[in-house]
């Protein structure tokens, strides 16, 4: 499912000798308070189908050096013991879905991470859904099975020009796609031109971000370790673009899914055309010659460098007056609660961001602690290993059996810190997520301050316009009998008047639609926001809470073992 | 965080235990003080002695001392008594700036005690003359004594002559054919000091590891401190329930952060720095049994000279030479000298014994102890971390339900 699966064999550099790891006899397994088994953690899996599993991870910290160090929840690390009774000891980490949730009383309160397979609830809305009317609809995309492709047509490269596809498999029991699953063989290009579609498409929505091109990490990384880094992100985007309640059902999502072959490119898109037009057009513009006009049909977009030169210029000039505070724009951003909401959006982002910061620290604090601590217990084997070969004297056999128990606990124990720890990750992603969120919600104000300023435009243009209609009527009206070549332009003037107006209510209209799918994508991103990152705390408390107890009682139990030595105080 | 200074029990181990009438010798090394200023400066103890023993000023006596004091003390006693593995002494600071840090002083100021209060315990160092003026000596005598062992005085006659004896015995090594200086072929002894220096690589190890354990756990401390922070300003910003609930996440996180940092400190003092107590006992044992080599090869040495010295008697002795008279007496008391010799080394053997045995016994409970200590400190900071998690579930599930 997720191309190169590995089953788990985790960090082995981590440790000295992995052997020693292996072959340590763990004698008491820590069963007592776990019996976790697999079938919930499988069942809390399919229900959450489109919770991210990637693997190489922004947070993820460096030692995990294995790049498809796949959820750990997947798979078992590789020191079990063999000798344990019950084989579950050291995989499940208690995801938060598995733990009991019920009104909160002291009885329960050991129960709490305690999993008991016995009174599972998985009803209990512990973990709080997103979705509130079709919960039942989803989108299952996977990226998969890169391929190298040759560049067909006019290689001017000796050799041609290679690029590489992905497989993307969609399963869906939406309607709308016709077809339950389907697949289908993309380039990183296809990506990029639906990104730019959906951007032009659906002004004013918060659009997840695509992938970065990364040009020069391509260049310089391992073609394999690229490729497989491209297909996470991929995979990631895809996913999100699946989540967006309104862009999940666009027609550009449609055809990027199902349709084989290269993504058709709109005209606006086209950056040939687009240049070729431009330099044709401008100076017919400046000299006077074509309407030097915006379309209405053109006002639904940005004004883009290269064809609408004109319209960039007078737009800027537009925008530059309002900064200096000339004449009073009369579509004024009048709703100051969007200035608040922007304010707070922005405050909020730096706070994301700060904390995203320290979340990574955290992370890999908790590693380090995880790997000194396995570190400290090795030696110690070692020691307990020498002490029992050499020994003379009954005390240090003692010794040896001491240093043993002491051990065998900091190796249990670092094993608990490094799960605990990708689960922490995991969590606190969503810190992450929310930072490329947010930038989506950059583009959808920017989306809505250009499609003011094109309103703003075409009003001052409009009353340039009829301001040089009226002077140029009353300057006729002198001459009597009528000014021929002034009433033909007084005509021509009141034509382009007539489409400006057009264009200006198509501007307004599509302004308001803007700051309408602003306002609905406002309040989908808080409601979901809360929701995101309260199971995010309630995940982060959960694990942490978990993995304290079972540390807890691996020393409790080496502590009891060492009483005879405690100090008399 | 002062160790309980051990009762010292002289003559039998079975005499039943009466408070008035047992012998006691208790010390504590107490009150670091700062003294003096600049590059000079340096810090004072307090170290109070409580006895019955007759040869003390009793019941009780305070003095002031300062590090070197104690070096001199270990000094004398390595030298007086050779084959006991006298106690470690914590090490001189190598980072200046660290010198007067507070964490830096009571790890000294433990150390130091449990480094008194173990010859105070050891049934032959408590007798010793110069634990006695350690413990008793008022400071200008103290003084005068220090500076004289740390002066140009340091390399005292007996020390000359063991120089010269050791020169003298490498020549002999070359004359007689020998490359390799003298060592006794004892295999039990072998493998003894085979484990030793073994033990000391082990050791050094896993007190390493010790020490960035320490480390880690400030580490973790001032991140969750910093984390804290951040959500708690994210609260700030959300508002409402949610931002209510990232604010006590943050408290806790701070709060959690706190008793990170304390149990870094317990665990430098109560694991790391026995830990390395231990490295240095090793070393100790180390030193001794440079000692007893050295004992052993003036045994040799002195008795190939005596041999030597008889033949070349008897030489005489038949050629009636008139030397003979001088000869006889040179042999005389090089064979005095050959019989000391043996007996400081048969001396040094039969201490060593001893100790190895007490050795081996004293650091199964120091690290018994310590072990408990430690599991203790992380039983502790675990359900301290639970405790707090877990204080914020139900607010976290109240604000599922707002």
């Amino acid at each position: 499912m997720m191309g190169s699966e590995n089953p788990g064999f985790e960090e082995a550099h981590l440790f000295a000798s992995r052997e020693e790891m292996e072959s340590l006899v763990l004698d008491d397994p820590l069963t007592t308070h776990h019996p976790n088994n697999n079938n919930s953690y499988s069942s809390f899996r399919s229900a959450n189908s489109s919770v991210s599993e990637s693997t190489r991870h922004p947070l993820s910290p460096p030692v995990l050096s294995n790049p498809a160090d796949s959820d750990p929840l997947l798979s078992p690390p590789v020191y079990r013991n063999p000798n344990a009774s019950d084989n579950n000891s050291y995989i499940e980490p208690p995801s938060y879905a598995d733990v009991i949730f019920s009104p909160f009383d002291d009885s329960s309160a050991n129960e709490i991470n305690r999993i008991d397979s016995t009174s599972k609830d998985p009803d209990s809305s512990f973990s709080l859904s997103r979705s509130s009317s079709s919960s039942s609809d989803y989108i299952k995309i996977t990226v998969s099975n890169p391929k190298k492709e040759q560049e067909t047509a006019n290689s001017l490269v000796p050799g041609g020009n290679t690029y590489y596809t992905y497989l993307i498999t969609t399963r869906t029991n939406i309607p709308d796609f016709g077809s339950s699953e389907f697949s289908v063989r993309r380039r990183f290009r296809d990506v990029v031109t639906l990104s730019d579609r959906l951007a032009e498409a659906y002004r004013g929505f918060f659009i997840p971000p695509r992938p970065d091109k990364n040009v020069v990490e391509s260049q310089v990384m391992q073609k394999q370790e690229f490729v497989e880094q491209r297909r996470v992100a991929l995979e990631k985007y895809l996913r999100r673009l699946a989540e967006h309640p309104v862009i999940r059902l666009s027609d550009e999502l449609k055809v990027f899914l199902q349709v084989e072959g290269r993504l058709p490119l709109s005209l606006s898109t086209d950056v040939a055309s687009r240049v070729l037009d431009g330099a044709v057009k401008l100076p017919k513009q400046l000299f006077g010659e074509s309407t030097a006009v915006v379309a209405p049909h053109e006002v639904v977009q940005p004004a883009k460098g290269g064809r609408d030169l004109l319209r960039l210029f007078k737009e800027l000039r537009q925008s530059v007056a309002n900064d200096w505070g000339g004449s009073k724009p009369p579509v004024v951003e009048e709703d100051k609660v969007f200035m608040e909401k922007k304010e707070r959006i922005h405050d909020l982002e730096q706070q994301i961001s700060n904390a995203s910061q320290q979340a990574e620290a955290l992370v890999k604090a908790q590693q380090d602690m995880g790997e000194t601590m396995g570190e400290l217990g090795l030696a110690f084997i070692k020691l307990t290993k020498f002490e029992n070969e050499e020994a003379m004297y009954n005390s240090q056999r003692e010794r040896a059996a001491d240093m043993k128990c002491l051990a065998t606990a900091a190796v249990k124990a670092s094993r608990f810190y490094r799960e605990l720890n990708a689960q922490t990750v995991k969590h606190l992603d969503t810190l992450h997520e929310y930072l490329g969120i947010m930038l989506a919600v950059h583009g959808a104000f920017a989306d809505r301050t250009s499609a003011l300023l094109t309103v703003q435009t075409l009003l001052s243009e409009l009353s340039t316009l009829h301001s040089r209609a009226e002077k140029l009527e009353a300057a006729s009206s002198k001459i009597f009998g009528g000014d021929k070549s002034r009433n033909h332009k007084i005509e021509e003037l009141k034509e382009t008047i007539r489409v400006t107006e057009d264009s200006k209510n198509v501007a307004i209209r599509e302004y308001e639609r803007i700051k309408e799918n602003n306002r609905c994508e406002l309040e989908r991103l808080d409601k979901e926001r809360r929701v995101d990152f309260l199971n995010m705390l309630k995940g982060f408390v959960v694990n942490q809470v978990g993995y304290a107890e079972k540390i807890s009682d691996v020393w409790t139990k080496v502590a009891e073992e060492t009483s005879g030595y405690a100090r008399d105080s | 965080m002062e160790q309980q200074s051990q009762r010292s029990v002289s003559g039998s181990v079975q005499s039943p235990r009466s408070p008035s009438s047992q012998p006691y010798l208790c010390v504590s090394v107490t009150d670091p003080v700062k003294l003096g200023n600049g590059v000079q400066a340096y810090i004072s103890y307090r170290v109070i002695t409580k006895t019955n023993f007759p040869e003390y000023q009793g019941p009780e006596k305070i003095v002031i001392r300062r590090y070197s004091d104690f070096i001199w003390l270990r000094d004398r006693l390595f030298e007086k008594y050779k084959g006991i593995f006298i106690p470690p002494l914590p090490e001189k600071s190598a980072v200046e700036k660290f010198r007067f840090s507070a964490e830096f002083i009571e790890m000294r100021r433990q150390a130091l005690d449990v480094f008194v209060n173990r010859i105070a315990s050891h049934n032959l160092l408590q007798q010793s003359e110069d634990l006695r003026t350690f413990l008793q000596a008022d400071e200008e005598t103290m003084e005068r004594l220090r500076s004289y062992e740390t002066g140009i005085f340091k390399k005292k006659p007996a020390d000359l002559m063991q120089i010269f004896k050791d020169v003298q015995s490498k020549v002999s090594d070359v004359v007689l054919g020998k490359e390799k200086p003298v060592e006794e072929s004892n295999p039990e002894y072998e493998k003894l000091k085979h484990y030793v220096f073994e033990l000391e690589n082990h050791l050094a190890e896993a007190q390493k590891h010790a020490y960035r354990l320490v480390k880690r756990h400030r580490e973790l401390g001032q991140s969750l401190s910093d984390f804290g922070k951040a959500a708690k300003l994210l609260g700030a910003c959300e508002g409402q329930a949610l931002g209510k609930a990232f604010s006590d996440l943050g408290a806790k996180s701070e709060a959690l952060s706190v008793k990170l940092q304390k149990e870094a400190h317990q665990l430098l003092m109560n694991f790391e720095e026995p830990l390395k107590d231990y490295v240095r006992a090793v070393q100790s044992i180390k030193a001794t049994m440079g000692e007893r080599a050295n004992a052993f090869r003036q045994q040799c040495e002195l008795a190939e000279t005596m041999k030597l010295k008889e033949i070349n008697l008897d030489k005489l002795m038949l050629t009636r030479s008139d030397r003979v008279g001088e000869a006889e007496h040179e042999y005389k008391e090089l064979k005095a000298a050959s019989e000391e010799a043996t007996k400081r080394f048969e001396t040094i053997v039969r201490l060593m014994n001893e100790e190895i045995v007490r050795f081996q016994e004293q650091k199964t409970r120091d690290m018994g102890i310590a072990f408990h200590e430690f599991a203790k400190g992380q039983a502790r900071l675990a359900n301290s971390v639970a405790d707090a998690w877990r204080s914020l579930l139900p607010k976290l599930e109240a604000c599922s339900f707002a």
